[in-house]
């Protein structure tokens, strides 16, 4: 099923305004993870606003998609989509790590609406996604469970013992995604810890590999589509770079978690604009 | 201070408690070529990087793999290494706790852990990144000693005695800047592990702080003798074990009421280490415990967490004001007890 120009046009708005949120909120707050946050968007962006089987109105349905934001640092960039689709008042956005705000960091299950379970430790989520995708098969529902992975978070071994869970219960109603940013907080991942050969490494695992431009919608619906046909579990690689749409800072690993003045946000928003406008011209090159 | 150094690592007060720490190790890997440092993707944020850019051939990044950093540690501190490791409390207190257990205190290796990040100093970042039973979980490791010193310069003196001790530490540090209780380095207030500190004189009742809150404690005092005309006695207990009895038991024979303030919960931490000192001495004194109940904390500032839990000064005025209308001594009354 290929995504159609105008539905690649609405997802790219999409993602353009979560961007502005996720900066927005970033300001708000003073500082946050803006470099994580920002390499995620795309791939919440087509989550929850393409695949994830979910009710605005009824966030604890049972029969739900389940995402797991095993990068948990990322909430300043997940508050921003779960307040966008409609499930916690966008207004929360403007109290993010305020003193008894509901939103801190790191999301809390508890707390705040649509988030299936509290991560910020890194290297709980994946094994918690696992969890849930085996219930389902227990429990004889057709529900999918997507994770979202750091890279630097691949440092820890509870990630590689749920990759030997996944392929042992043959898992494939998990899909899982790292955003292979190549940074961590301490540096570049290949010189704080070497992960490469990554594809290589989770094939001899047992998973499925598919590797993408983690900033590219429509390689990652491809990707997606893949995984949900596929009756071995998928891990997708998405190549994504820290800070994505904000040129001063992306690439940059010291931009892990930076303070936003008044003077830096205007220029990071006109920044957004233009990375908007060359996605935009993308698709026109590229849509069918 | 005893054994007289100079602080040449401390030259700023403008110092974070971490960097004090950071400094320290600096100054302490020049004395000694068998010192190693270790974090798990936090050399930044736990300030052992100062140690890093002077020494990066004994420094090792082992990526976010806490477990795995802690048994490396002890690797090469079998071999005849000294590592200091640093990474966030939270994890190395609990992510790593069986590491910690069976490979650093059973062993009984000479490795010290600097733990960051701890109490809710962290208190933006959730449960997730709060250290609230730390304390609990290294009070009841064997061989382990525990100190939770309350400033920079404390954790200077901490860092350096942590080094001349022989086995196992765990030191927990706030992130950020902690409000200065021994501002000038030089002042010798004659700091030893496992001895507590008397900051203020007092009879009337005894404040026992740790961390944090000896400063809020301190504090306190000062506000209850000028506004009450109480005589409250703070000591700071900087060595959560082995814990100062002494100072303790005096305490209870001085003055007759005891109240606690940490931040950590009040279950296994400082609280409990008094409360079983007390409870031995079967000597009658009021005693209340101040810290985190049995709860989650808020998210928030560190010093907004503090005053919402009642461990800051104003937590202390209050609770030390209702301690001392207790009459306990006289109270043959058990319904308000049960
Ligand atoms: C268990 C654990 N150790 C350390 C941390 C502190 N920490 C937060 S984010 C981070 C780096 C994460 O890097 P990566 O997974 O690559 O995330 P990204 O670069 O995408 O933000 C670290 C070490 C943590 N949250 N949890």
């Amino acid at each position: 099923m290929s995504l159609s120009k105008q539905e690649w046009l609405a997802l790219e708005k999409k993602a353009h305004e979560l961007r502005n949120l996720c900066l927005d909120t970033t300001y708000w707050a003073g500082s946050g993870h803006i470099g994580g946050g920002m390499s995620s968007i795309d791939i919440l962006t087509i989550l929850y606003h393409k695949y994830l089987n979910i009710k605005k109105d009824d966030p604890n349905w049972a029969d739900r998609d389940r995402f797991i934001l095993s990068k948990g640092h990322a909430g300043i960039a997940y508050a921003p989509v779960l307040c966008d689709y409609g499930y916690n008042d966008l207004e929360q956005l403007k109290t993010f790590n305020l003193t008894n705000s509901k939103m801190g960091i790191h999301l809390d299950a508890n707390k705040v609406v649509g988030v299936d379970a509290s991560t910020g430790s890194l290297g709980h989520g994946l094994p918690i996604a696992a969890g849930t995708a085996l219930a389902a098969r227990v429990l004889g529902k057709s529900y999918k469970t997507y994770c979202l992975t750091g890279d630097g978070e691949l440092n820890e071994g509870s990630i590689w013992e749920a990759v030997l869970s996944i392929n042992n219960f043959n898992l494939n109603s998990l899909i899982t995604f790292v955003d292979r940013n190549h940074c961590m907080i301490d540096g570049d991942t290949e010189e704080v810890m070497k992960l490469e050969p990554l594809a290589d490494k989770f094939a001899a695992f047992g998973l499925v590999v598919k590797e993408v431009d983690g900033q590219n919608i429509k390689e990652l619906c491809e990707a997606v589509d893949f995984a949900l046909a596929s009756d071995r579990p998928v891990i997708i690689i998405a190549d994504t770079k820290k800070g994505a749409g904000i040129k001063m800072i992306e690439g940059d690993y010291k931009w892990h978690y930076g303070a936003i003045d008044e003077d830096l946000y205007n220029r990071c928003k006109s920044e957004l604009d233009e990375y908007f406008k060359a996605r935009i011209e993308r698709v026109e090159r590229e849509a069918k | 201070m005893a054994g007289g150094f100079v602080y040449t690592a401390v030259e700023s007060t403008a110092m974070s408690t971490a960097e004090y720490y950071g400094n320290t190790l600096a100054e302490l890997g020049r004395e000694h070529p068998e010192i190693v440092a270790l974090t798990a993707d936090l050399a930044n944020s736990t300030k052992i990087g100062i140690f890093q850019q002077e020494f990066p051939d004994r420094f090792f990044n082992v990526g976010i793999a806490e477990q795995n950093m802690f048994g490396v540690a002890a690797g090469m501190a079998k071999a005849g290494c000294v590592p200091f490791l640093s990474t966030f409390s939270v994890f190395a207190s609990l992510r790593c706790a069986d590491q910690l257990h069976t490979d650093i205190c059973y062993q009984n290796v000479n490795a010290k852990i600097i733990a960051t990040h701890a109490g809710t100093s962290f208190g933006q970042a959730g449960s997730t990144h709060h250290a609230i039973v730390d304390l609990a979980v290294a009070r009841s490791l064997p061989n382990l000693v525990v100190i939770c010193p309350a400033d920079g310069v404390e954790t200077a003196n901490a860092v350096r005695a942590a080094y001349k001790l022989q086995g196992p530490v765990y030191i927990r540090i706030n992130r950020g800047f902690d409000r200065v209780l021994y501002g000038d380095p030089d002042y010798d207030y004659g700091f030893e592990v496992g001895k507590a500190v008397e900051l203020h004189e007092g009879t009337d009742i005894t404040v026992i702080a740790t961390g944090s809150c000896a400063f809020q404690a301190l504090q306190a005092a000062n506000f209850l003798e000028s506004s009450d005309g109480l005589k409250v006695r703070v000591l700071n207990i900087h060595t959560i074990k082995p814990i100062d009895k002494e100072a303790v038991l005096k305490a209870i024979s001085d003055t007759r009421r005891i109240i606690t303030v940490e931040d950590h919960s009040i279950i296994g931490g400082l609280g409990s280490a008094v409360a079983e000192i007390i409870a031995e001495a079967g000597k009658g004194c009021g005693f209340t415990r101040l810290g985190h109940e049995d709860n989650f904390a808020p998210i928030g500032l560190h010093e907004d967490i503090m005053s919402i839990v009642g461990i800051d000064s104003n937590g202390i005025i209050a609770t030390v004001r209702e301690v001392m209308n207790k009459d306990f001594e006289q109270d043959d009354n058990w319904d308000d007890e049960v």
